[in-house]
Protein backbone atom coordinates (compact mmCIF):
# COMPACT_ATOMS: atom_id res chain seq x y z
CA UNK A 1 0.00 0.00 0.00
CA UNK A 2 1.31 3.15 -0.84
CA UNK A 3 1.50 6.42 1.94
CA UNK A 4 -0.05 9.96 1.18
CA UNK A 5 0.77 12.51 4.05
CA UNK A 6 -1.83 15.04 3.67
CA UNK A 7 -0.71 18.72 4.92
CA UNK A 8 -3.37 21.25 5.53
CA UNK A 9 -4.22 23.72 8.54
CA UNK A 10 -7.92 22.83 7.84
CA UNK A 11 -8.61 19.65 9.73
CA UNK A 12 -11.87 19.52 7.26
CA UNK A 13 -10.19 19.60 3.98
CA UNK A 14 -7.39 16.82 5.56
CA UNK A 15 -10.78 14.54 6.83
CA UNK A 16 -12.44 14.61 3.30
CA UNK A 17 -8.57 14.39 1.49
CA UNK A 18 -7.45 11.75 3.58
CA UNK A 19 -10.98 9.76 3.27
CA UNK A 20 -10.72 10.16 -0.77
CA UNK A 21 -7.35 9.08 -0.53
CA UNK A 22 -8.30 5.68 1.75
CA UNK A 23 -11.34 5.25 -0.72
CA UNK A 24 -8.24 5.04 -4.06
CA UNK A 25 -6.15 2.01 -1.84
CA UNK A 26 -3.62 4.76 0.11
CA UNK A 27 -2.81 4.00 3.54
CA UNK A 28 -2.72 8.23 5.26
CA UNK A 29 -0.90 10.66 7.65
CA UNK A 30 -1.91 14.32 8.27
CA UNK A 31 0.42 16.97 9.20
CA UNK A 32 -1.24 20.74 10.39
CA UNK A 33 1.42 22.55 8.54
CA UNK A 34 4.96 22.73 6.55
CA UNK A 35 7.27 22.44 9.83
CA UNK A 36 5.47 19.11 11.24
CA UNK A 37 5.17 17.98 7.53
CA UNK A 38 8.96 18.04 7.65
CA UNK A 39 9.34 16.52 11.11
CA UNK A 40 7.39 13.56 9.52
CA UNK A 41 9.60 13.06 5.83
CA UNK A 42 12.91 13.41 8.04
CA UNK A 43 11.62 10.20 10.04
CA UNK A 44 10.38 8.91 6.76
CA UNK A 45 9.33 9.71 3.08
CA UNK A 46 5.89 9.08 1.99
CA UNK A 47 5.50 7.39 -1.59
CA UNK A 48 2.50 11.35 -2.11
CA UNK A 49 2.36 14.56 -0.54
CA UNK A 50 -0.72 16.46 -0.93
CA UNK A 51 0.10 20.09 -0.05
CA UNK A 52 -1.81 23.20 0.53
CA UNK A 53 0.02 26.60 0.81
CA UNK A 54 -0.83 28.77 3.12
CA UNK A 55 -0.60 27.31 6.49
CA UNK A 56 0.67 29.07 9.74
CA UNK A 57 4.39 28.47 10.86
CA UNK A 58 5.83 27.06 7.47
CA UNK A 59 3.91 27.16 4.49
CA UNK A 60 3.31 24.89 1.71
CA UNK A 61 6.24 26.57 -0.47
CA UNK A 62 9.13 26.50 2.22
CA UNK A 63 8.32 22.71 2.99
CA UNK A 64 8.60 21.90 -0.75
CA UNK A 65 11.45 23.70 -0.60
CA UNK A 66 13.29 22.03 2.51
CA UNK A 67 12.04 19.02 1.38
CA UNK A 68 13.54 18.65 -2.14
CA UNK A 69 16.75 19.40 -0.45
CA UNK A 70 16.75 16.41 2.46
CA UNK A 71 18.45 13.24 1.68
CA UNK A 72 15.53 11.13 -0.03
CA UNK A 73 13.58 14.42 -0.24
CA UNK A 74 13.29 14.14 -4.32
CA UNK A 75 11.27 11.02 -3.84
CA UNK A 76 7.79 11.86 -2.57
CA UNK A 77 5.58 12.77 -5.28
CA UNK A 78 4.10 16.18 -4.36
CA UNK A 79 0.57 17.64 -5.76
CA UNK A 80 -0.28 21.43 -4.31
CA UNK A 81 -3.50 21.50 -3.38
CA UNK A 82 -4.74 25.36 -2.64
CA UNK A 83 -6.97 28.17 -3.33
CA UNK A 84 -4.30 29.78 -4.93
CA UNK A 85 -5.04 29.21 -8.35
CA UNK A 86 -3.26 31.82 -10.43
CA UNK A 87 -0.29 31.20 -13.50
CA UNK A 88 2.40 32.48 -10.94
CA UNK A 89 1.33 30.28 -7.86
CA UNK A 90 1.70 27.46 -10.38
CA UNK A 91 4.89 28.20 -12.10
CA UNK A 92 6.48 29.19 -8.77
CA UNK A 93 5.46 25.85 -7.43
CA UNK A 94 6.78 23.95 -10.38
CA UNK A 95 9.77 25.60 -10.42
CA UNK A 96 10.71 24.55 -6.78
CA UNK A 97 9.58 20.89 -7.65
CA UNK A 98 6.02 19.92 -7.75
CA UNK A 99 4.48 17.59 -9.73
CA UNK A 100 1.10 17.83 -10.43
CA UNK A 101 -1.28 20.93 -9.08
CA UNK A 102 -4.87 21.06 -7.81
CA UNK A 103 -6.73 23.98 -7.57
CA UNK A 104 -9.66 23.92 -4.60
CA UNK A 105 -12.65 23.14 -4.69
CA UNK A 106 -11.52 19.42 -5.30
CA UNK A 107 -13.27 16.60 -5.77
CA UNK A 108 -12.39 12.67 -5.90
CA UNK A 109 -12.49 12.82 -9.57
CA UNK A 110 -9.83 15.51 -9.62
CA UNK A 111 -7.46 14.25 -7.11
CA UNK A 112 -8.05 10.30 -9.05
CA UNK A 113 -7.14 12.40 -12.16
CA UNK A 114 -4.26 14.25 -11.14
CA UNK A 115 -3.06 11.04 -9.28
CA UNK A 116 -3.27 8.65 -12.35
CA UNK A 117 -1.00 11.08 -14.15
CA UNK A 118 1.81 11.22 -11.98
CA UNK A 119 1.40 7.65 -11.83
CA UNK A 120 0.71 6.89 -8.49
CA UNK A 121 -2.40 4.67 -9.42
CA UNK B 1 -45.98 12.22 -19.86
CA UNK B 2 -48.48 9.77 -21.68
CA UNK B 3 -47.33 7.22 -23.36
CA UNK B 4 -47.43 8.33 -27.33
CA UNK B 5 -45.73 11.18 -26.23
CA UNK B 6 -42.60 9.61 -24.55
CA UNK B 7 -43.01 6.86 -27.61
CA UNK B 8 -43.21 9.82 -30.22
CA UNK B 9 -39.95 11.65 -28.41
CA UNK B 10 -38.15 8.28 -28.64
CA UNK B 11 -38.64 7.45 -32.09
CA UNK B 12 -37.94 11.28 -32.83
CA UNK B 13 -34.19 11.14 -30.95
CA UNK B 14 -33.49 7.51 -32.65
CA UNK B 15 -34.77 9.11 -36.18
CA UNK B 16 -32.65 12.08 -35.63
CA UNK B 17 -29.54 11.38 -33.77
CA UNK B 18 -29.70 7.25 -33.11
CA UNK B 19 -30.09 8.00 -28.88
CA UNK B 20 -31.85 4.96 -27.61
CA UNK B 21 -34.19 6.32 -25.21
CA UNK B 22 -35.03 3.69 -22.66
CA UNK B 23 -37.96 3.56 -20.81
CA UNK B 24 -38.50 5.24 -17.81
CA UNK B 25 -36.55 8.41 -18.72
CA UNK B 26 -38.94 10.78 -17.98
CA UNK B 27 -36.57 12.40 -14.92
CA UNK B 28 -34.11 12.91 -18.05
CA UNK B 29 -36.06 14.41 -20.67
CA UNK B 30 -37.83 16.65 -18.13
CA UNK B 31 -34.45 17.33 -16.66
CA UNK B 32 -33.07 18.52 -20.42
CA UNK B 33 -35.97 19.91 -22.24
CA UNK B 34 -37.81 21.58 -19.34
CA UNK B 35 -35.10 24.83 -20.54
CA UNK B 36 -36.70 24.64 -23.70
CA UNK B 37 -40.10 24.77 -22.59
CA UNK B 38 -39.59 27.74 -20.82
CA UNK B 39 -37.81 29.53 -23.19
CA UNK B 40 -40.43 28.99 -25.99
CA UNK B 41 -42.97 30.24 -23.20
CA UNK B 42 -44.83 26.82 -22.86
CA UNK B 43 -46.25 25.63 -19.94
CA UNK B 44 -45.52 21.62 -19.76
CA UNK B 45 -43.45 19.15 -21.84
CA UNK B 46 -47.10 18.19 -23.30
CA UNK B 47 -47.02 21.36 -24.60
CA UNK B 48 -43.86 21.26 -26.02
CA UNK B 49 -44.50 17.07 -27.80
CA UNK B 50 -47.73 18.51 -29.24
CA UNK B 51 -45.39 21.60 -30.87
CA UNK B 52 -43.00 18.71 -31.84
CA UNK B 53 -45.55 17.06 -33.51
CA UNK B 54 -46.66 20.10 -35.84
CA UNK B 55 -45.68 19.80 -39.40
CA UNK B 56 -43.41 23.44 -39.02
CA UNK B 57 -41.63 22.11 -36.04
CA UNK B 58 -38.16 21.31 -37.63
CA UNK B 59 -35.90 23.93 -35.79
CA UNK B 60 -37.33 22.77 -32.60
CA UNK B 61 -36.94 19.13 -33.60
CA UNK B 62 -33.39 20.05 -33.76
CA UNK B 63 -32.68 22.36 -30.56
CA UNK B 64 -34.59 18.82 -28.60
CA UNK B 65 -32.14 16.54 -30.20
CA UNK B 66 -29.15 18.44 -29.42
CA UNK B 67 -30.68 18.95 -25.55
CA UNK B 68 -30.56 15.39 -25.30
CA UNK B 69 -27.11 14.67 -26.13
CA UNK B 70 -24.62 14.01 -23.60
CA UNK B 71 -21.83 15.89 -23.87
CA UNK B 72 -19.20 14.99 -21.25
CA UNK B 73 -15.80 14.69 -22.39
CA UNK B 74 -12.53 15.44 -20.44
CA UNK B 75 -8.55 16.38 -22.13
CA UNK B 76 -6.54 12.95 -22.09
CA UNK B 77 -9.90 11.00 -21.45
CA UNK B 78 -8.94 7.52 -19.91
CA UNK B 79 -5.25 8.02 -21.41
CA UNK B 80 -4.60 4.64 -22.90
CA UNK B 81 -5.95 6.10 -26.17
CA UNK B 82 -3.35 8.90 -26.38
CA UNK B 83 -0.35 7.05 -25.17
CA UNK B 84 -1.44 4.42 -28.24
CA UNK B 85 -1.86 7.60 -30.74
CA UNK B 86 1.73 9.09 -29.04
CA UNK B 87 3.66 5.64 -29.09
CA UNK B 88 1.97 3.09 -31.37
CA UNK B 89 -0.09 4.78 -33.90
CA UNK B 90 1.80 7.67 -34.80
CA UNK B 91 5.15 5.75 -34.95
CA UNK B 92 3.51 3.13 -37.42
CA UNK B 93 2.02 5.96 -39.53
CA UNK B 94 4.64 8.07 -39.92
CA UNK B 95 7.23 5.07 -41.32
CA UNK B 96 4.10 3.94 -43.97
CA UNK B 97 3.27 7.71 -44.45
CA UNK B 98 6.78 8.92 -45.12
CA UNK B 99 6.80 9.87 -48.79
CA UNK B 100 3.55 11.83 -48.74
CA UNK B 101 3.94 13.32 -45.41
CA UNK B 102 0.48 13.77 -44.71
CA UNK B 103 -1.93 12.02 -42.16
CA UNK B 104 -5.50 12.92 -41.74
CA UNK B 105 -7.24 12.40 -37.96
CA UNK B 106 -10.89 12.64 -37.32
CA UNK B 107 -12.66 12.91 -33.86
CA UNK B 108 -15.96 11.76 -35.19
CA UNK B 109 -18.12 12.58 -31.80
CA UNK B 110 -15.68 15.08 -30.34
CA UNK B 111 -18.51 17.13 -28.00
CA UNK B 112 -16.32 20.16 -26.65
CA UNK B 113 -12.92 20.06 -27.96
CA UNK B 114 -11.21 18.29 -25.02
CA UNK B 115 -10.14 15.21 -27.41
CA UNK B 116 -9.25 17.04 -30.51
CA UNK B 117 -6.82 19.13 -28.28
CA UNK B 118 -5.50 16.42 -26.49
CA UNK B 119 -4.41 15.10 -29.63
CA UNK B 120 -3.21 18.67 -31.25
CA UNK B 121 -1.34 18.83 -27.95
CA UNK B 122 0.62 15.54 -28.33
CA UNK B 123 1.83 16.54 -31.88
CA UNK B 124 2.69 19.83 -30.94
CA UNK B 125 5.08 18.16 -28.08
CA UNK B 126 6.37 16.02 -30.65
CA UNK B 127 6.75 19.02 -33.41
CA UNK B 128 10.51 18.34 -34.07
CA UNK B 129 10.04 14.56 -35.36
CA UNK B 130 7.15 15.97 -37.65
CA UNK B 131 8.78 18.83 -39.84
CA UNK B 132 7.84 19.20 -43.09
CA UNK B 133 4.20 16.85 -42.43
CA UNK B 134 0.73 18.48 -43.01
CA UNK B 135 -1.24 16.70 -40.16
CA UNK B 136 -4.94 17.62 -40.49
CA UNK B 137 -7.64 17.00 -37.39
CA UNK B 138 -10.79 16.91 -38.42
CA UNK B 139 -13.72 17.11 -35.09
CA UNK B 140 -16.88 16.74 -36.04
CA UNK B 141 -20.36 17.01 -34.17
CA UNK B 142 -24.26 16.63 -34.09
CA UNK B 143 -24.65 19.89 -31.74
CA UNK B 144 -23.84 22.97 -32.87
CA UNK B 145 -23.72 24.66 -29.02
CA UNK B 146 -20.88 21.96 -28.29
CA UNK B 147 -18.93 22.88 -31.64
CA UNK B 148 -19.44 26.58 -30.48
CA UNK B 149 -17.58 25.92 -27.03
CA UNK B 150 -14.75 23.51 -28.64
CA UNK B 151 -14.21 26.54 -31.27
CA UNK B 152 -13.92 29.29 -28.52
CA UNK B 153 -11.85 26.63 -26.24
CA UNK B 154 -12.27 28.13 -22.89
CA UNK B 155 -12.77 25.65 -20.29
CA UNK B 156 -13.52 26.30 -16.72
CA UNK B 157 -10.71 25.38 -13.81
CA UNK B 158 -13.20 22.30 -12.68
CA UNK B 159 -12.79 20.92 -16.63
CA UNK B 160 -9.09 21.50 -17.08
CA UNK B 161 -8.11 19.76 -13.83
CA UNK B 162 -10.34 16.76 -15.35
CA UNK B 163 -6.94 15.19 -17.35
CA UNK B 164 -4.60 17.91 -18.45
CA UNK B 165 -1.71 17.53 -17.00
CA UNK B 166 -0.22 20.93 -14.97
CA UNK B 167 2.50 21.70 -16.91
CA UNK B 168 0.51 21.55 -19.87
CA UNK B 169 -1.67 23.65 -18.79
CA UNK B 170 0.58 25.96 -17.83
CA UNK B 171 2.33 25.24 -21.35
CA UNK B 172 -0.61 26.04 -23.76
CA UNK B 173 -3.93 27.65 -21.38
CA UNK B 174 -3.85 31.23 -20.85
CA UNK B 175 -5.70 32.07 -17.90
CA UNK B 176 -8.89 34.04 -18.42
CA UNK B 177 -10.72 35.38 -14.97
CA UNK B 178 -11.66 32.07 -13.96
CA UNK B 179 -11.00 30.50 -16.61
CA UNK B 180 -8.62 29.08 -18.96
CA UNK B 181 -8.30 29.68 -22.92
CA UNK B 182 -6.49 27.09 -24.98
CA UNK B 183 -3.98 28.58 -27.27
CA UNK B 184 -4.99 30.09 -30.93
CA UNK B 185 -1.67 27.69 -31.95
CA UNK B 186 -3.30 24.99 -30.73
CA UNK B 187 -7.04 25.72 -31.67
CA UNK B 188 -5.78 26.52 -35.08
CA UNK B 189 -5.25 22.75 -35.46
CA UNK B 190 -8.26 21.44 -35.37
CA UNK B 191 -10.62 22.18 -38.12
CA UNK B 192 -14.56 21.54 -36.54
CA UNK B 193 -17.77 20.61 -38.72
CA UNK B 194 -21.02 19.89 -37.94
CA UNK B 195 -21.76 16.39 -38.75
CA UNK B 196 -24.62 13.72 -37.87
CA UNK B 197 -23.24 10.09 -37.99
CA UNK B 198 -26.58 8.75 -39.10
CA UNK B 199 -26.06 10.99 -42.31
CA UNK B 200 -22.90 9.48 -44.20
CA UNK B 201 -19.61 11.32 -44.29
CA UNK B 202 -17.62 9.90 -46.85
CA UNK B 203 -17.83 13.90 -48.17
CA UNK B 204 -15.02 14.09 -45.07
CA UNK B 205 -12.43 12.10 -47.64
CA UNK B 206 -10.16 9.40 -45.83
CA UNK B 207 -8.54 9.09 -42.53
CA UNK B 208 -5.70 7.51 -40.97
CA UNK B 209 -6.94 7.55 -37.18
CA UNK B 210 -10.34 7.62 -36.06
CA UNK B 211 -11.34 8.43 -32.87
CA UNK B 212 -15.34 7.67 -32.29
CA UNK B 213 -15.59 7.48 -28.77
CA UNK B 214 -18.24 7.50 -26.19
CA UNK B 215 -20.93 7.62 -29.02
CA UNK B 216 -21.60 4.12 -30.25
CA UNK B 217 -23.02 3.74 -26.80
CA UNK B 218 -26.07 5.63 -27.11
CA UNK B 219 -26.99 4.17 -30.03
CA UNK B 220 -28.88 -0.16 -31.03
CA UNK B 221 -26.81 -2.52 -32.70
CA UNK B 222 -28.04 -1.74 -36.44
CA UNK B 223 -27.39 1.88 -36.23
CA UNK B 224 -23.76 1.24 -34.13
CA UNK B 225 -23.26 -1.04 -37.46
CA UNK B 226 -24.27 0.96 -39.76
CA UNK B 227 -21.84 3.93 -38.36
CA UNK B 228 -19.34 1.42 -38.27
CA UNK B 229 -19.54 0.11 -41.82
CA UNK B 230 -19.34 3.83 -42.63
CA UNK B 231 -16.16 4.90 -41.00
CA UNK B 232 -15.03 1.62 -41.97
CA UNK B 233 -15.23 3.02 -45.65
CA UNK B 234 -13.09 6.51 -44.70
CA UNK B 235 -10.76 4.77 -43.28
CA UNK B 236 -7.26 3.91 -44.82
CA UNK B 237 -6.24 0.27 -44.78
CA UNK B 238 -3.51 0.19 -42.92
CA UNK B 239 -5.43 3.06 -39.91
CA UNK B 240 -6.52 2.74 -36.43
CA UNK B 241 -9.87 3.17 -34.82
CA UNK B 242 -10.68 4.10 -31.02
CA UNK B 243 -13.33 3.58 -29.65
CA UNK B 244 -14.35 4.10 -26.01
CA UNK B 245 -13.99 2.17 -22.83
CA UNK B 246 -17.14 0.52 -23.13
CA UNK B 247 -17.61 0.11 -26.51
CA UNK B 248 -16.53 -2.75 -29.13
CA UNK B 249 -16.74 -4.01 -32.49
CA UNK B 250 -17.07 -7.53 -31.18
CA UNK B 251 -20.42 -8.90 -32.46
CA UNK B 252 -21.35 -5.52 -33.68
CA UNK B 253 -19.48 -5.57 -37.07
CA UNK B 254 -16.43 -7.52 -39.03
CA UNK B 255 -15.18 -4.56 -41.22
CA UNK B 256 -12.59 -4.02 -38.05
CA UNK B 257 -11.00 -6.58 -35.77
CA UNK B 258 -9.01 -5.37 -32.06
CA UNK B 259 -5.79 -5.00 -32.04
CA UNK B 260 -3.70 -7.69 -29.73
CA UNK B 261 -3.32 -6.21 -26.17
CA UNK B 262 -4.02 -2.90 -27.75
CA UNK B 263 -7.25 -1.95 -25.35
CA UNK B 264 -9.52 0.16 -27.48
CA UNK B 265 -7.72 -0.43 -30.64
CA UNK B 266 -8.92 -1.58 -33.84
CA UNK B 267 -7.79 -1.99 -37.21
CA UNK B 268 -9.76 -2.42 -40.61
CA UNK B 269 -9.85 -5.90 -42.02
CA UNK B 270 -8.34 -6.57 -45.43
CA UNK B 271 -11.46 -7.92 -47.10
CA UNK B 272 -13.51 -5.17 -46.40
CA UNK B 273 -11.58 -2.09 -46.71
CA UNK B 274 -11.08 -3.47 -49.98
CA UNK B 275 -14.56 -4.04 -50.87
CA UNK B 276 -16.26 -0.89 -49.12
CA UNK B 277 -13.35 1.46 -50.62
CA UNK B 278 -14.69 0.98 -54.04
CA UNK B 279 -18.23 2.42 -52.56
CA UNK B 280 -16.15 4.92 -50.20
CA UNK B 281 -17.30 7.80 -52.03
CA UNK B 282 -20.64 6.35 -52.74
CA UNK B 283 -23.27 6.71 -50.17
CA UNK B 284 -22.33 3.71 -48.03
CA UNK B 285 -24.91 4.90 -45.63
CA UNK B 286 -28.38 5.04 -46.61
CA UNK B 287 -29.91 8.55 -45.59
CA UNK B 288 -32.14 8.52 -43.05
CA UNK B 289 -35.73 9.65 -43.48
CA UNK B 290 -36.79 12.89 -41.52
CA UNK B 291 -39.13 12.36 -39.12
C1 LIG C 1 -20.05 11.73 -24.44
S1 LIG C 1 -19.62 12.76 -25.82
C2 LIG C 1 -18.06 12.04 -26.30
C3 LIG C 1 -16.97 13.08 -26.44
C4 LIG C 1 -15.58 12.52 -26.70
N1 LIG C 1 -15.52 11.71 -27.91
C5 LIG C 1 -15.09 11.71 -25.51
O1 LIG C 1 -14.97 10.48 -25.62
O2 LIG C 1 -14.81 12.30 -24.47
C6 LIG C 1 -20.76 12.20 -27.07
C7 LIG C 1 -20.98 13.19 -28.21
O3 LIG C 1 -21.61 12.54 -29.29
C8 LIG C 1 -22.43 13.47 -29.97
N2 LIG C 1 -23.42 12.73 -30.78
C9 LIG C 1 -24.49 12.03 -30.36
N3 LIG C 1 -25.15 11.51 -31.40
C10 LIG C 1 -24.48 11.90 -32.51
C11 LIG C 1 -24.68 11.69 -33.90
N4 LIG C 1 -25.73 10.97 -34.38
N5 LIG C 1 -23.81 12.25 -34.77
C12 LIG C 1 -22.75 12.96 -34.31
N6 LIG C 1 -22.51 13.18 -33.02
C13 LIG C 1 -23.37 12.67 -32.13
C14 LIG C 1 -23.03 14.27 -28.85
O4 LIG C 1 -23.46 15.55 -29.30
C15 LIG C 1 -21.87 14.35 -27.84
O5 LIG C 1 -21.16 15.58 -27.95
Amino acid sequence: MKECLVVDDSAVIRKVACRILEEMEFETAEAVDGKEALDFCKEHMPDAILLDWNMPVMDGLEFLTALRSEQGGQDPVVVFCTTENDINHITTALGAGANEYIMKPFDREIIEAKFQQVGLL
Amino acid sequence: MNPGDYEFIGQLLKQRSGLVLAPGKDYLLESRLMPIVRERGLNSLDELVAELRRPTSESLQTEVTEAMTTNESFFFRDNTPFDLFREDMLPALLEARATRRRLRIWCAACSTGQEPYSLSIILKEMADKLVGWRIEIVATDLSSEVLEKAKAGMYSQFEVQRGMPIQLLVKYFTQVGDLWNIDAGIRAMVDYRKLNLLEGFSQLGTFDIIFCRNVLIYFDQPTKATVLGGVASVMAPDGYLLLGAAETVLGITDAFKPVPNKRGLYAPTTQVSETLRDSAFGSAIPKLQAV
